[in-house]
């Protein structure tokens, strides 16, 4: 009974182990494939290779030296995806907090409609409204202007943001408003002595959020910015596969350094995002 | 709230009235119903949202109840397994693209050197490169939602599985008795909200298949980009957007009805 109790054992830690191979191929594939091409050089790139004859970092060198045409811009490309997200990280989390404090704490009357509105928003996909954005932009003289991208990415981010810290926010009691008040605080001090710092955690939950949707935005820079200085790295990697020449070690040596901003972001934050970002769950 | 309020009216009622203006014109859709392309797109669309979603959906459920397991490397498995989301998307869509390339892709270089045969040519069939497509998407997606659904396992009273197990329950008993019916809520409101985004997607189709081999792999998302910038007509392309409303609207009530019921939160 009891040898038998331990053979179910072995036998589920096995199979348990033999699904953990088959995920663990299956998710890195394709990051192999990208780190296989970058430390190739061009020729082994266009060859049967399962696995690098010569490695070497040339491409990295090549991006990082910007010594190739198509990469003559890398640096202040990657500049513009920082300013770009760094602008629509403070700007989602100013006005979200804003309005959030305004809906939960001071009790405006529509302060319902207004976050039902913010929800509706929250859902309608970003790709839709993409055309309509395009004349629009134009129409306010921002073509080709960092700012259009960042208005657009912030449009987008604050209801999600507005929708968190509303939920978030009504967890701190009342009564510390109460206090405050009564000892003859002003509703901005308040709101930034009492209301900002008990939500910091929803605020690094949603920051992180609004930095990474933004560092990831491609359709919409890609419409707006058109300009070799103004664009940002994603648009600069689409550029890249649409040109004759295909030097996809280069390519894929630009796409590894622009993607490991975001990782080294999404580890350090991570326990709190997840907190952030899966709140609740099941109720009930 | 003053600033929101005009963030508001500026960039979200003018761009959306500006949108519905420009798809207005009813000869356009005329226009898209003669053209070959646009039923094809529309197809593509509901395979992408029905398998896609459904399958996507249906792995992290499974997923989740193995990263509930308490072994060490489990625990590492997952900080790896939850790579493809934390990776920016375009440089892993660029990737698949080229992985896939029928000639010099990783996956046809790993057919050929194991059996010594040429491999599908993925992405120049239309069939593949759909299917191509609608992988990208779960290997993109699956890690998002088995952190959403582990979170929800996770908030299951293991006392219920205790009575369970008193009760002479055995594994697959013990899923359809108590975590499922418990998670039900939570993975309607999962399949309603990815339901919706992924009717949005971009990305992925422009990278992996770029609507290609001759059109076939469009879906209405980048379609309607297509007609507005490629084919220079916004109205044609705001026509095929607003085609998508009928199935859109619905999604969303229902989600909203679900989500002011207050049973699940996301």
């Amino acid at each position: 009974m009891i040898a038998r109790h331990r053979l179910n054992r072995r036998m589920s830690e096995l199979g348990a182990m033999l699904f953990a191979v088959v995920l663990l191929i299956w998710t890195l594939t394709p990051l192999y494939n990208m780190a296989l091409i970058s430390v190739q050089e061009k020729e082994d790139v266009f060859a049967t290779n399962v696995w690098p004859p010569a490695p070497t970092l040339d491409s990295f060198r090549a991006v990082v030296d910007e010594s190739y045409w198509l990469l003559a811009n890398f640096w202040g490309q990657m500049t513009n995806s920082f300013f770009i997200g760094v602008a629509v990280c403070f700007l989602t989390l100013a006005i979200g907090s804003l309005t959030s404090f305004a809906i939960g704490r001071m009790r405006i009357r529509f302060g319902w409609l207004l976050s039902n509105a913010a929800l509706v928003t929250y859902v309608i996909p970003m790709s839709f409204l993409a055309i309509p954005f395009y004349g629009i932009m134009r129409k306010y003289g921002l073509a080709d202007n960092p700012w259009s991208v960042i208005a657009v990415e912030v449009t987008f981010a604050t209801p999600y943001a507005i929708f968190i810290f509303t939920q978030y926010g009504s967890s701190i009691p009342h009564e510390l408003d109460e206090a405050a008040r009564i000892d003859g605080a002003s509703p901005p001090q308040i709101f930034f002595r009492i209301y900002l710092p008990l939500m910091a955690p929803a605020l690094v939950a949603i920051g992180t959020y609004a930095l990474l949707l933004a560092w990831n935005e491609y359709l919409y820079a890609f419409l707006l910015l058109s300009s070799d200085s103004t664009i940002t790295v994603p648009v600069a990697l689409g550029k890249f596969l649409n040109s004759d020449e295909a030097p996809w070690n280069y390519l894929m040596a630009a796409a590894i350094i622009y993607a490991l901003p975001p990782l080294a972001v999404y580890y350090m934050f991570r326990r709190r995002m997840s907190s952030g970002l899966t709140m609740g769950g099941v109720k009930g | 709230m003053v600033p929101y309020i005009a963030v508001f009216l500026a960039f979200v009622v003018y761009p959306v009235g500006y949108g519905i203006w420009l798809g207005s014109d009813v000869s356009k859709y005329h226009t898209l119903l003669e053209d070959p392309v646009y039923p094809r797109a529309v197809i593509n669309t509901l395979i992408y949202l029905a398998v896609g979603v459904n399958l996507k959906l249906f792995l992290a459920l499974l997923i989740s109840g193995f990263f509930m397991r308490r072994e060490w490397w489990v625990k590492i498995l997952l900080l790896i397994f939850i790579l493809p989301w934390a990776v920016p998307g375009i440089p892993t869509f660029i990737s698949f693209h080229w992985m896939l390339n029928g000639q010099w892709g990783l996956i046809n270089n790993f057919i050929w050197n194991l059996f010594q045969v040429d491999g599908p040519p993925w992405l120049d069939r239309g069939d593949l490169a759909m299917g191509s497509v609608i992988v990208c998407y779960i290997w993109k997606w699956t890690p998002f939602w088995t952190v959403i659904f582990l979170a929800g396992r996770m908030s299951i009273p293991r006392e219920l599985y205790e009575a369970a197990d008193v009760d002479g329950a055995t594994g697959i008993g013990r899923f359809t008795n108590v975590t499922f019916p418990l998670l039900s809520n939570l993975y309607l409101v999962c399949t309603l909200l990815s339901t919706i985004w992924a009717l949005g997607d971009f990305n992925i189709v422009h990278f992996v298949s770029g609507g290609g081999p001759a059109l076939t792999t469009h879906v209405l998302a980048t379609l309607g980009i297509r007609d507005a910038f490629e084919l220079g007509d916004p109205r044609l392309g705001m026509a095929v957007v607003i085609s998508a409303l009928p199935l859109l609207i619905p999604l969303v009530i229902l989600l909203m009805r679900r989500l002011a019921k207050g049973e699940v939160r996301i």
